[in-house]
């Protein structure tokens, strides 16, 4: 994707929602401080924040207070509410500031949203986006910081995309709230600011989807969100060292488009998963699992994991970098992968 | 049934409808009378939360509602059911876990969910109807449909942050919700009186901004009397209601709950006050209906759950690829 119009993963999602509550009267959006504040009116204001994160900047101008609904500090109240309002006709997009509050909150996702159609016998559908921001590196401490895609992903009914580009964030995003079921859509905070040449026409990019975001033949680096980015810089990396490094961004985790991986992993025979979340029964061990199983005679080594150690994330500056997969540690991984006659060494970073 | 449109704001409710709603308290009895019977038999697996003496809450606020109101329910929701309309004998089939079943057979009890009656789910959760009560009823003040959602949750409910959050969100968004109590003066095993802070959970209303109503909830016409108030309230655009209604079970929690942690006077206390027989009382000396023509209605009702056992007795489990329908995809009609 070169020339073109070039905006920010934060503008590719006020474009793919402006453009979906274009198109669609029944798309609402509510959270924290979506529009701007209480006051706003009194004080003169058309709306302030647009967002904790500035991504519904101008969408309260343009479609008022019956579209873009500020809430109370009350996750599990609108979090239901949401849910109620997309079984009885609308299709709202609901915003969690942050992942970590999904603790308030949870059993809106988990309990209802997620099995409604399941426990209808589906007789009803919850055609429910979830914007939500994740990952570290942003001085946020442990309860502003994590991942937790891994822990929605493993919850049958909700679908969890985690878009690495601005590209993909419109696309995802687009085609989340054109879905007929509970999406997750995770932002990593650090992707938010970056930018790259976006269509300016609506688009859906799929759900469950992956793709090759470079070619190579010796070894397969799996990422998705920032950990995408990660992959790629170690893969720049390791052409020094005379290595040919393919790059799969998962983009959506659930479901995950486990073909893309295995026909990826069955071309290189050699892979090593990079996931910012936990270790324990995340996101990587889950991709580790799979080429294990469906892979195992393809592969020339053991499948490695790169991932955040199993501690929560550190507030200093120097802990938290160390805390998240660099592209030094995926270059480690390989190196240490295709050197002859080495075994295993175990996880990197768990 | 439409009772709001029958009985005009104010007007007392006439003989067919305090006939009406004494037909839908004996369904409601026969049904979680027959679910007893059938749980101690061992007919279908899992446990039944039963509503048996709380009819008049079910069929009071249900008979204020239009049929395109909605409702959210409980684990203890069988009679909610019933009053909204859905069919007793796809709830039967239900909790034998049949394909024809109202969920076919995936919810069961606990989970009862039918919207082409508005009623948008049982749940196994204590007060997680509540906020989804909040977002339908955002979705009739957004669209300006005129529905009403009524949120039933029970007495320990009022005790979880979903209850204080929903209340909140309902006032601060005037939505026409009305939040509906049936206080059985206990959650499992602990009365009300250990539990709650307040003397009344209507008290709580004030809190929020709202009326806090108290109905006998032993009384059908008090409840339905107090309901159309808070329902043309609701309706009226000037937002949320609080509807405690003081009622009692008399099984356990669940079939087979001796409910040692209460006394047989206390029993006996509320047997005393039954709603179906006030209600036949009433109707009796204000309408001069006679004994036989409601032993009529009771016995309509047996012949309704014999049909509905039947059907669910006859229809076939799900097929094991359902284990994997419906996690995601389409929606049937």
């Amino acid at each position: 994707m070169t020339g073109g119009r070039v905006i920010s993963f934060r503008e590719a999602i006020t474009e793919a929602l402006r453009q979906e509550m274009r198109r669609d009267a029944r798309v609402i959006l509510m959270g924290e401080d979506v529009a701007g504040g209480a006051g706003r009116q009194a004080q003169g204001l058309s709306e302030a924040w647009g967002g904790a994160f500035a991504e519904y900047k101008g969408l309260f101008t343009e479609f008022g207070d019956g579209r873009v609904l500020d809430t109370p500090i009350s996750e599990m109240g609108y979090l239901g509410a949401a849910v109620g309002a997309a079984v009885t006709g609308l299709r709202p997009v609901a915003e969690l500031m942050f992942v970590d509050f999904i603790g308030v909150c949870l059993d809106q996702l988990m309990n209802q949203a997620a099995f409604a159609r399941y426990m209808s016998g589906g007789r009803v559908h919850v055609p429910l986006t979830l914007i939500t921001h994740v990952g570290a590196g942003v001085g946020m401490a442990a309860q502003h910081s994590k991942m937790l895609y891994s822990f929605f992903a493993h919850i049958p009914g909700l679908k969890v995309v985690a878009p690495s580009s601005a590209y993909h964030a419109k696309g995802l995003l687009t085609a989340a709230i054109r879905d007929d079921d509970p999406v997750v859509f995770c932002a990593h905070k650090l992707l938010l600011g970056q930018s790259e040449h976006v269509p300016e026409e609506p688009y859906a990019f799929p759900i469950g989807q992956a793709r090759v975001a470079r070619e190579g033949r010796d070894v397969t680096l799996i990422g998705a969100a920032l950990t995408t980015s990660v992959c790629l810089r170690a893969a720049q990396a390791l052409e020094e060292d005379g290595i040919d490094a393919e790059v799969v961004d998962l983009l959506s985790l659930s479901p995950l488009d486990e073909e893309t991986v295995l026909a990826s992993v069955r071309r290189t025979g050699r892979a090593v998963v990079v996931d910012e979340g936990f270790p324990r029964c995340g996101l990587a061990v889950d991709v580790a699992a799979l080429i294990g199983e469906r892979a195992f005679d393809d592969l020339d080594g053991p499948v490695r994991t790169v991932t955040a150690p199993h501690a929560p994330v550190p507030f200093s500056r120097p802990l938290e970098t160390a805390f998240m997969p660099s592209a030094d540690q995926v270059r480690a991984a390989v190196l240490d992968l295709t050197a002859p006659n080495t075994g295993p060494s175990g996880r990197t970073g768990a | 049934m439409s009772g709001e449109t029958r009985a005009a704001a104010g007007a007392p409710p006439s003989r067919d409808d305090v006939l009406r709603l004494y037909a839908t308290m004996a369904l409601i009895r026969a049904f979680d009378q027959r679910v007893a019977t059938l749980v101690l038999k061992g007919a279908f697996s899992g446990v039944g939360h039963l509503c048996v003496g709380q009819e008049a809450v079910a069929a009071g606020v249900c008979a204020a509602l239009r049929d395109d109101d909605y409702v959210t329910s409980t684990h203890r929701g069988h009679g909610h059911c019933l009053a909204k309309g859905v069919d007793p004998g796809e709830m039967m089939a239900e909790l034998f876990g049949k394909a024809t079943g109202t969920c076919h057979g995936k919810g069961g009890s606990m989970h009862i969910a039918d919207f082409r009656r508005g009623m948008l789910g049982a749940n196994g959760i204590v007060g997680a109807g509540l906020p989804i009560a909040c977002g339908a009823a955002l979705t009739a003040k957004l669209t300006d449909s005129g529905r009403v959602t009524v949120a039933f949750f029970g007495d320990g409910a009022s005790n979880i942050g979903a209850f204080h959050e929903s209340l909140n969100l309902a006032a601060v968004w005037k939505l026409p919700v009305v939040f509906v109590c049936e206080n059985n003066r206990y959650g499992e095993a602990t009365p009300v009186e250990y539990a709650l802070s307040a003397e009344h959970v209507a008290d709580r209303a004030a809190s929020y901004r709202m009326p806090g109503l108290i109905a006998d909830g032993q009384d059908v016409l008090d409840v339905y009397g107090k309901a159309r108030e808070a329902v043309a309230h609701a309706r009226s655009g000037a937002g949320p209601v609080l509807l405690e209604c003081e009622t009692y079970r008399y099984f356990g929690h669940f079939v087979g709950d001796p409910a040692r942690y209460r006394s047989a006077e206390e029993v006996e206390w509320y047997r005393a006050r039954d709603c179906i027989i006030r209600c036949a009382e009433y109707l009796r000396e204000r309408h001069g209906v006679a004994v036989k023509q409601l032993d009529e209605i009771g016995a309509e009702a047996e012949r309704r759950l014999d049909a509905a056992v039947a059907f669910a007795e006859s229809g076939t489990a799900p097929g094991l690829a359902a284990i994997l329908e419906d996690v995601y995809g389409e929606a049937r009609a």
